[in-house]
C-alpha cells in the first residue's frame, strides 16, 4: 500500500491547528480557504487511494504501520492505518461530503465573528480528523482514539453557541450518552485483549475461532452497546435530536458523513465476530427495527424542521442496524452511503431554508417557499424522494436491499420495516409540503426577505442532489441485472468470511418483483395522501392533539422518563453529596483539624509564661517523672528501701 | 559515720537549693541556691568516693578504686567558679541597666 496514506488524516489535523491557533489573526476568507482546502486535499488523496484499492487487495497488504504506539515487553500496539475496500469507501464519504459541508459552512456561518468563525472551522476539521482516524485505524485502539475524538468534537460543536445554556445542556447530554456507549466499547476491547492478546483487526479476525461462544456473545454485545451510543439506537438515542442545537451544517456533518456512521462502520468492520454470535445479531436486528419504527412515529408529529430530520436519521440508522443484524453488511454500508448523500442534502437544504427564514425553524410558520427558493426546493424534493425510497432514487436500492435481506431472515422484520418505510414517506412529505407548498404562513417581514441562498450554499446542494439521484446505481439488485451490484463485488473481500458462514438466502425473482412493486405503490400512495392532507394547511384551527398524537408530540415522554428515572435521582444524589457530604462531612473534617490545631496551640502557648521559675518547675517535675519511668517502680522501691 | 547520714544531708541541701531556685526572685539568691545544689552533689561524690575507696583498701593496700569520684569534684568546682564569675558579671550588668535583680522583671523578650 502506498506511503501517502498518512496524508489523509494529516491535512485536517493541520487545518485544525492552523485555524485553531490563528483564529484571532486570520481573516475569514483565509480561514474558509484553509478549512475547506484541507478537506479537499484529503478528499483528493482519498480518491487516489481509491484507485489503488481493487477488489483483490487483501487485508494484509492494506495495512500501513507508521510507528509503535504502545510497546510493553512482547505486547505492541502499532499506530497503523488499514486502507481496504471498506475504509476507502468511508474515506470518500467522509472527506467528500465533509468538503461539501465545509464549503456550505463558509457561507452559512459568515455572520459569525471572526474568531468564532475560526473556532468553528477548527472544530469541524478536528471532527473530520477524528472520524478519519476512526475508519483508518488498523486496530481497535486507534479506532477508539477516533471514537472518542468524534465524541469530543460533537460536544464542542453542539455547544458551539455556548452562551445559550440549553445548547450547553444538549452538548453535555450528547457527550454523556456517548460515554455510556464508549464504556461498552472499551470493555469489549479489554476483553479481546485479555482473550487474544491483540487488537489488530487482522490478528483478531483470524483467531476468532479461539473464542468461546460466550466470549463472542459478550464481546459483540459490548461492541454493540458502543455502537448504540455513537449511532443513536434505543435506549441511547435521545442525544441525537438534541444535537440540533449546533449550527445546521454541523447537524449535516454529524448525521451524514461522520459520527453516527461510526457504529455501523465498527460492526461492519468486525463483521466476522458478529456473524459468529447469532444471539447478538438477533439483538441488533430487534433493536435496529425497534429504533426505526419508534423514531419514525416520533417524527410524524414534530414541527421543528431539524427535529423531523433528526428523528428520520435515528430511524434510518435503525434500518442500517437491521441490515447488520440480518447479515446484510453490504446493504448496511450501502445505506450508510446513500443516506449520507440524501441526509446531508436534507440538512443543508433545511439550513438554506432556516437561513432564508432568519432562523425560524417551525414548519408551521413556513410554506410556499418553492416560489422563492427554486434550487433549494428542487434539491430538497429529490432528497425526500430518495429517502422515501422511490425508484430509481438512491434510497430505494439500499433500503430495498436491507428489507430483502430482512425478509429472507424473518418475514416479520420485513413487514415491520415496510411499515417504518411508509411512515418515513409520510413524515418526509409532510415536512416537504408544509415547508415548500401551500401558502406562506410567516410574517410579512419574513416574506419580504425571502431569497435563494448564495452559490456557496447551492452548489453543494446540487452536487448532493445528483449523488442522491444516481448514487443507488452502484448497487443494482440481482433481479434487475445479473452481477451489476458493483458495491457488493467491491466489498466482498471484507465480508468474505461472513459470507462463507451465513446460509445463502435467495428470494425468487417474482417474489422480489412483487415485494418491490407493492412497496413502491404503497409509498407513492402515502406520499400523495401526505401532500394532499397538508397542502391546505393554514395554521388556523390547530387543536391541542390528544391521545396518541400527544404522546408522539412529546416523543413518547422518553426524555421525561429518563429525567425522572435517571437524571433527577443522580442530580439529587449529587446535590446531597455537594451540600451535605462535602460541606458538612469533608469540609467539617478539614476545618475541624485546622480548628483543633489553632485551639490547642492557643492553650499550649499559655505554658510559655516568661516566668523562669515556672520553667524550672516544669523542668524538675519532668526530670522526676523521667526518673520514675526510667527506673521501673520496683527498682525505685528497692533503692529507697536500701537507703531508708 | 554511716553513709546514710551523708545522703540525707545532701538530699536536704539539694532540696533547699531546688526550692530556693523555684521560689526566690532575687537573682543573687537564686545563684546562691544553684551553688548550694552543686555543693550538695560535690559532697555526695566525696562521700561515695571515700566509702568505695575504704571498702577496696581492706583487700588491697595499693588500690586506687573509687578515688575518681573526687576528681569529678575538682572539675565541678572549676566549672562552678567560672560560672560564678560569668553569672555575677551578668547580674552586675543587669543591675546597672535596670536597677533591679528581680528575675521576674526580666521578661521583656516575651512579647
Amino acid at each position: 500500500m502506498s506511503k501517502i496514506v498518512f496524508l489523509v488524516p494529516l491535512f485536517p489535523l493541520l487545518g485544525f491547528l492552523i485555524n485553531g491557533l490563528g483564529r484571532k489573526s486570520l481573516s475569514k476568507t483565509a480561514i474558509s480557504i484553509i478549512g475547506s482546502g484541507v478537506i479537499l486535499l484529503s478528499f483528493l488523496t482519498s480518491c487516489y487511494l481509491f484507485t489503488q484499492v481493487t477488489s483483490t487487495t487483501d487485508s494484509i497488504n492494506s495495512v500501513v504501520t507508521l510507528f509503535n504506539f504502545i510497546a510493553v515487553e512482547e505486547f505492541t500496539i502499532p499506530f497503523a492505518f488499514q486502507v481496504d475496500q471498506l475504509s476507502v469507501l468511508f474515506l470518500l464519504i467522509i472527506t467528500g461530503i465533509g468538503f461539501l459541508i465545509h464549503l456550505y459552512s463558509t457561507s452559512y456561518m459568515k455572520e459569525e465573528e471572526s474568531h468564532h468563525f475560526g473556532r468553528y472551522f477548527a472544530y469541524l476539521n478536528l471532527f473530520v480528523f477524528s472520524m478519519l482516524l476512526l475508519v483508518m485505524g488498523a486496530n481497535y485502539i486507534i479506532m477508539f482514539i477516533g471514537w472518542e475524538g468524534v465524541g469530543l468534537c460533537s460536544y464542542l460543536l453542539i455547544g458551539y453557541w455556548f452562551k445559550n445554556n440549553d445548547f450547553n445542556y444538549a452538548a453535555k447530554k450528547a457527550f454523556i450518552m456517548n460515554r455510556i456507549g464508549d464504556l461498552g466499547f472499551l470493555l469489549a476491547v479489554f476483553w479481546l485483549l485479555f482473550k487474544l492478546g491483540t487488537v489488530n483487526y487482522g490478528d483478531v479476525f483470524t483467531n476468532v475461532s479461539q473464542l468461546s461462544s460466550f466470549d463472542l456473545t459478550a464481546i459483540t454485545t459490548l461492541l454493540f452497546i458502543g455502537a448504540m451510543g455513537k449511532s443513536a439506537q434505543i435506549p441511547l438515542y435521545t442525544w441525537l435530536p438534541d444535537a440540533m442545537a449546533g449550527p445546521t451544517p454541523v447537524s449535516a456533518l454529524i448525521h451524514a458523513a461522520t459520527m453516527v456512521t461510526a457504529g455501523i462502520y465498527m460492526i461492519a468492520r468486525s463483521n466476522i465476530l458478529f456473524t459468529m454470535a447469532p444471539a447478538t445479531q438477533t439483538l441488533i436486528a430487534i433493536i435496529g427495527l425497534a429504533t426505526a419504527i419508534f423514531a419514525a412515529t416520533i417524527a410524524l408529529k414534530q414541527n421543528d424542521i431539524k427535529k423531523v430530520l433528526a428523528y428520520s436519521t435515528v430511524s434510518q440508522l435503525g434500518y442500517m442496524f437491521l441490515g447488520l443484524g440480518v447479515g446484510a453488511y453490504t446493504g448496511a454500508v450501502f445505506h450508510v452511503m446513500t443516506h449520507a448523500f440524501f441526509k446531508a442534502l436534507l440538512f443543508l437544504g433545511a439550513g438554506s431554508v432556516i437561513h432564508a427564514m432568519h432562523h425560524e425553524q417551525d414548519i408551521r410558520k413556513m410554506g410556499n417557499l418553492k416560489k422563492y427558493m427554486p434550487i433549494t426546493h428542487l434539491t430538497f424534493l429529490l432528497a425526500c424522494l430518495a429517502i422515501a425510497g422511490i425508484p430509481p432514487f438512491s434510497g430505494f436500492f439500499s433500503k430495498d436491499e436491507i428489507l430483502a435481506a430482512a425478509f429472507a431472515k424473518n418475514p416479520l422484520y420485513y413487514y415491520i420495516g415496510v411499515g417504518g418505510a411508509l411512515m418515513t414517506a409520510f413524515y418526509m412529505f409532510r415536512l416537504y409540503t408544509l415547508t415548500f407548498l401551500g401558502k406562506f404562513r410567516g410574517t410579512h417581514q419574513q416574506e419580504h426577505h425571502l431569497h435563494e441562498s448564495p452559490s456557496a450554499m447551492t452548489i453543494p446542494l446540487i452536487v448532493l442532489a445528483v449523488l442522491s439521484v444516481v448514487g443507488g446505481f452502484i448497487g443494482i439488485p440481482e433481479v434487475f441485472a445479473e452481477n451489476k451490484h458493483w458495491l457488493e463485488h467491491f466489498l466482498s473481500p471484507v465480508f468474505a468470511e461472513s459470507t462463507k458462514l451465513a446460509e445463502a438466502h435467495h428470494l425468487s425473482h417474482t417474489q422480489e418483483y412483487i415485494m418491490m412493486g407493492t412497496v413502491t405503490v404503497l409509498i407513492i400512495g402515502v406520499i400523495l395522501y401526505s401532500i394532499n392532507s397538508f397542502n391546505k394547511y393554514t395554521g388556523e384551527g390547530d387543536v391541542e392533539s390528544s391521545g396518541i398524537g400527544k404522546l408522539l408530540e412529546n416523543k413518547w415522554y422518553i426524555d421525561k422518563l429518563y429525567n425522572t428515572v435517571i437524571v433527577n435521582p443522580i442530580n439529587t444524589f449529587a446535590s446531597f453529596l455537594k451540600n451535605i457530604f462535602e460541606k458538612k462531612g469533608i469540609d467539617g473534617v478539614v476545618n475541624g483539624v485546622g480548628k483543633l490545631v489553632t485551639y490547642s496551640s492557643r492553650q499550649l502557648r499559655l505554658v510559655q509564661s516568661g516566668q523562669v521559675a515556672s520553667y524550672l518547675l516544669i523542668m524538675i517535675l519532668s526530670i522526676v517523672v523521667f526518673f520514675l519511668i526510667w527506673f521501673n517502680d520496683l527498682s525505685i522501691m528497692r533503692f529507697l528501701n536500701k537507703i531508708f | 559515720m554511716p553513709i546514710q547520714y551523708y545522703i540525707y544531708f545532701c538530699l536536704t541541701l539539694f532540696s533547699i537549693g531546688v526550692i530556693g531556685v523555684l521560689t526566690r526572685r532575687n537573682a543573687i539568691i537564686v545563684f546562691m541556691c544553684i551553688e548550694l545544689m552543686l555543693n550538695a552533689v560535690n559532697l555526695l561524690l566525696v562521700a561515695f568516693s571515700k566509702m568505695h575507696h575504704g571498702a577496696a583498701l581492706a583487700s588491697n593496700a595499693a588500690t586506687t578504686a573509687g578515688i575518681d569520684g573526687q576528681l569529678f569534684v575538682f572539675f565541678i568546682m572549676v566549672v562552678a567558679a567560672a560560672e560564678v564569675s560569668v553569672g555575677l558579671a551578668i547580674i552586675v550588668m543587669m543591675y546597672r541597666s535596670t536597677h533591679s535583680v528581680d528575675i521576674n522583671f526580666l521578661n521583656r523578650l516575651k512579647n
